[in-house]
This record gives structure tokens, C-alpha cells and sequence, in this order.
């Protein structure tokens, strides 16, 4: 039975409310680097590791030392110092295990930290009452690992098309970000037939 | 003697040697013809709104092409059937009596933004009919899924599920006038609103005469999607033509057969051969596998990538069918697909040859 919740909250958070298709949370990184493959999966990568951990310590944060003390309105700044620390962690050991995928993220690794989903991701947790909930810690973990699933399977189908489109007659005043947020509204819109799903 | 018999062995020309006659043109007025069958079944079976719906739509999209291709100062090749296709697929995914405007809108939606936007015939990432059914789908749900055919049994084709399970007539006109897989999912409320149990439900769907009945067509359904029996000659044309590979459809059904089977009799089902029958005879499971999961531009390239793709549709297929919130799933699985051929496209190559 246990097990059946968490397998509900894995496709709950890769299907069926995707974070990106479903929620439009993260379009930032979704649409910049989403434009090469191998970015995109190293991206993805870095994603669902701090969604994962940001679930964490969020999680714990909150409470451990917000509730106690009664500054839940703090949960906002809160979090985001929280994310910020861990970008940062996660940036430093990109950069020393693989420079080639540092290089290839550029910008974007930093923009981790502004990233809408991973706040999302955390303020989610909240809403969702994973907070007074049995085995609330180990949900919250899930339900971050499973959106980062869901954005980095969004970010590499996305890669894939563009990649398709380099060659395509694309007007020009659709080329770049305005095609982009069409091929993302068709995709949403293939994925609204998970919507109401129910296991 | 020797030396003229080596001269005709070795004779050559310059290319082209020999050719087909296959042009753009050619295939798709092909797939017209082959979508014939059913579209003209559906007329006699619905009555003359459905040609009313059909014939807007086509119109709608040549128009909506010419428009276009004019207005982005490309080649006008609204006549080349391509767009005559969309046109008929959007109409044939709507139910019969919806309103002619939500079918122009579809076609206008599925040419303009679906294709002409990313270049035109042969650039477009998804299918441009269903996309618009999705968006149809997502904009006018009422309209998409009311407005079904009146069964009726003075059909002379094929009068075959008559009301021979005892059950009161009001409750058999209840359950005659939804979809067949609306039935399988709504059937239970609807047997206790007349104060009956679930059972009666699985006599009717999983019986012979309910099966002929989604074979030949006489069930209610979207414009193009009832009648197997005609989708599949439909089918068959353009496989002995060419125009479609067999990978395609075959890992498409053949996964909805064998994961349906699996499904029913894990879960201790005792009708499991007959129920899924059921599931692969009814719904847009034909109309899907045959004509839109095979559109060129949107498949695979490679023979594995087909199967690949087709065992994709009917995986995506039997979730939203069984788990999902809506009760077909056939549309929205190609969908999904379609966005992932880019990606399987890179990942089975064909082998480099020389290596």
C-alpha cells in the first residue's frame, strides 16, 4: 500500500503535472538549454539532483526550526537561501568532475538557483501536506526527485525537436523563443491526456 | 554470338532507370482513396451531416493552406492532397452532430499552427490532425465528446446487437448511446441508476454481437473510428501501394492485444480473450495505427524505430485507457510519441555500411 502512494507521486509529478508542461514552472532553463542534446541531459541531471536534495532540506528546515519558532512566513527566504547554498555545492562539483559539461552549462547552472521549479518543488511540499503527513520526509524526497524527472524528460524531448528544426523553413520572426513556446504549448498539449489519471 | 550476347549483358544507360510514377501528389490522394471506405460508411451511417462536416473541413484546411503558403510567400501546393488529408482526419476524430465551426477552427489550427508555422509539409513535428483534436479536445470538451450516433436497428448492414440480454429497454438505450469505451468506464453508474448490477455490463460488451458489432461499425464513435472491417481494406490499399510499412501498425495493436491480455488475466478476469478483442476493435485503435501513427513526416525512419514507436502508442495507449481521465487514449499516445521521434530517430541508426 505504501509503496503504491509513492509510485502515485513519481507519475503524479513526471506525467500526469508535469513541472514544466503541466505547471509551467522552469520555462527559463526550458527554453535555453534545451537547445543541445547533451546540455540538456547534463541539465536535467543537475536538476533532479538539487530538486532531490532541495526536497531534503527544505523539508527538514521548515519543521525543525521554522515551525518551532513560529516564522513559517520566512519559509519564502528561507528556501531560497537554502537552494542558493546548494547550487552552489552542486556548481563546484560539476566544475571539478567535468569541465566539459561546466563549460556547457554555463549560465545556466547559477540560474539554478532563481529556477521557479526548485522553489516550486519546495512550496509544493508544503501545499501538498507532506509536512504533518506519515512518512512526510521520505514523500517530499520523492516528490522532488520525481519533478526533476519530469523537467529533464521535458527538457530532452524539447532538445531533441530543436535539434530537428535547425534545417526547417522556419520564418524568421518565429525563429528562436517564439517556435520554442509553440512546440511547448503542443507538447503540453499532448500531455493533457494524462490529466485526471488515476491509479 | 558471344560477343552480342555480353554486349546486350553489359548494355547500360544513364539514371534514372526505372521509374514509379510516386510523387507527393500521387500518395496522398492514395491515402484519400484509402480512407474512403470508412468516410463513406460513416455518411450512411450517420446521415448527411457527417459529409456536411467532412467536406467543411477539407475545405477549411486547403484554404487555410493556400492562405498560408500565400501569405509566407511559398509555393502554393494546397492541391497536392496533403492538406485534403488533414482536413478529412480532423473531421473523422470528431463525433458526428458537432458543430461545423469547431471542425473549421480544428482544421485551421491544425494547417496554420501545426504546420505551416515549423515549414510546411514535411518539417512538422506532430500530427497535424490530431494536435487539433487535442487542442478541440482541451477547448470544447462538450462538443467532443456528446453529439454521438443514435444507434439504430433498422441499420441494414448490420443489425446485429440487438437487445437479446433481457435487460429493459430505457437501460439498453442508455447504454447504447455512449461509446463503446465510455461504457466501459461509465457503464456501472449508469446499470445502477436503473437499480442493476455491475455484471450485466460484461454480458453486453464482451458478448459475440457486441464484438461484430464494433467490426463491421454499427456502435456510436467519432466520424472516421467505427467500422474495423472498412479501416482495415482502408489500411491494406496502402500497404500493398506502398505508401505504409507494416512496422507500424503491427507494434501498435499487436502491444494493445498483448498488454491488454496480460492485464486482464492477471488481474483474474475470466472473458480475458473476448475483453481484449474489445479493446483492440474499439475506439480509434485502426484509424490511429493505419493512417495517422504512419504520417511520414511524424514516424520514424528506421524499420526498429517503427517498432519502437508503435510499441510506445500502445503502451501510452492502454495507461490512459485504463488508468486515465479520458476514455480513449489512442490520440493523445501518437501524440506523445510524435515528440519523441527526433529522439528515437538519433538513437537507432541505421548501421553505417562498410563498418
Amino acid at each position: 500500500m505504501e509503496l503504491k502512494v509513492f509510485f502515485m507521486i513519481l507519475i503524479g509529478t513526471i506525467l500526469i503535472n508535469n513541472y514544466v508542461l503541466s505547471q509551467m514552472l522552469g520555462l527559463c532553463p526550458f527554453l535555453g538549454v534545451s537547445k543541445k542534446l547533451d546540455s540538456a541531459v547534463g541539465m536535467g541531471l543537475a536538476v533532479i539532483f538539487v530538486m532531490t536534495l532541495a526536497s531534503f532540506f527544505t523539508f527538514i528546515v521548515y519543521k525543525f526550526v521554522l515551525v518551532p519558532f513560529g516564522i513559517t512566513f520566512m519559509s519564502t527566504i528561507a528556501f531560497i537561501l537554502i537552494i542558493a547554498a546548494l547550487v552552489q555545492f552542486v556548481e563546484m562539483v560539476i566544475e571539478k568532475i567535468s569541465p566539459v559539461l561546466y563549460n556547457a552549462l554555463g549560465i545556466f547552472l547559477p540560474l539554478i538557483t532563481t529556477n521557479c521549479a526548485v522553489l516550486g518543488v519546495a512550496v509544493l511540499n508544503l501545499k501538498s501536506g507532506f509536512i504533518t503527513a506519515e512518512m512526510g520526509l521520505l514523500k517530499a524526497v520523492v516528490q522532488g526527485f520525481g519533478a526533476g524527472v519530469g523537467f529533464t524528460l521535458a527538457l530532452v524531448i524539447m532538445a531533441g525537436i530543436r535539434e530537428r528544426l535547425e534545417l526547417a523553413p522556419i520564418s524568421k520572426n518565429l525563429q528562436g523563443l517564439p517556435i520554442n513556446f509553440i512546440i511547448a504549448g503542443l507538447m503540453a498539449l499532448a500531455f493533457l491526456g494524462f490529466s485526471g489519471m488515476k491509479i | 554470338m558471344a560477343e552480342k550476347e555480353s554486349a546486350l549483358l553489359m548494355k547500360l544507360s544513364s539514371a534514372p532507370h526505372i521509374r514509379t510514377g510516386d510523387s507527393v501528389t500521387v500518395i496522398m490522394w492514395t491515402v484519400v482513396a484509402a480512407l474512403m471506405p470508412a468516410a463513406v460508411y460513416s455518411v450512411y451511417l450517420n446521415g448527411l451531416r457527417a459529409l456536411i462536416v467532412m467536406a467543411a473541413a477539407v475545405a477549411a484546411a486547403m484554404a487555410a493552406e493556400a492562405g498560408s503558403q500565400y501569405l509566407l510567400k511559398r509555393k502554393l501546393s494546397f492541391h497536392d492532397g496533403s492538406a485534403a488529408i488533414t482536413g478529412l482526419l480532423v473531421a473523422m476524430n470528431v463525433p458526428p452532430d458537432a458543430p461545423v465551426w469547431m471542425v473549421v477552427a480544428g482544421s485551421l489550427f491544425a494547417i496554420i499552427i501545426v504546420k505551416q508555422l515549423f515549414g510546411g509539409l514535411g518539417f512538422n513535428i506532430f500530427n497535424p490532425a490530431l494536435a487539433a483534436r487535442a487542442f478541440m479536445m482541451a477547448s470544447w470538451p462538450v462538443h467532443m465528446t456528446t453529439g454521438w450516433h443514435r444507434f439504430s436497428q433498422l441499420n441494414s448492414l448490420s443489425g446485429s446487437l440487438t437487445n437479446v440480454f433481457g435487460l429493459p429497454p430505457e437501460v439498453f438505450d442508455a447504454m447504447t448511446q455512449a461509446t463503446p469505451l465510455t461504457l466501459v468506464r461509465e457503464g456501472p453508474r449508469i446499470l445502477h441508476d436503473f437499480g442493476l448490477g455491475a455484471e450485466a455490463l460484461h454480458r453486453v460488451l464482451f458478448s459475440p454481437e457486441m464484438l461484430k458489432s464494433l467490426f463491421i461499425g454499427n456502435v456510436g464513435g467519432v466520424i472516421g473510428e467505427t467500422s474495423a472491417l472498412l479501416l482495415l481494406v482502408g489500411g491494406l490499399i496502402l500497404l500493398v501501394r506502398r505508401v505504409i510499412t507494416w512496422h507500424i501498425p503491427v507494434s501498435f495493436i499487436g502491444t494493445v492485444a498483448a498488454v491488454y491480455f496480460i492485464y486482464y488475466t492477471a488481474t483474474g478476469f475470466e472473458q480475458a480473450g473476448a475483453a481484449t478483442l474489445f479493446q483492440v476493435l474499439s475506439g480509434g485503435l485502426f484509424l490511429g495505427a493505419f493512417f495517422m501513427a504512419t504520417d511520414m513526416v511524424t514516424s520514424p525512419v528506421t524499420g526498429a524505430g517503427m517498432l519502437i514507436f508503435g510499441a510506445g502508442c500502445g503502451l501510452v495507449t492502454f495507461v490512459i485507457r485504463t488508468w486515465g481521465g479520458y476514455p480513449e487514449g489512442v490520440s493523445y499516445s501518437i501524440l506523445i510519441m510524435n515528440a519523441l521521434v527526433p529522439l528515437i530517430d538519433r538513437y537507432v541508426k541505421p548501421k553505417v555500411f562498410g563498418t
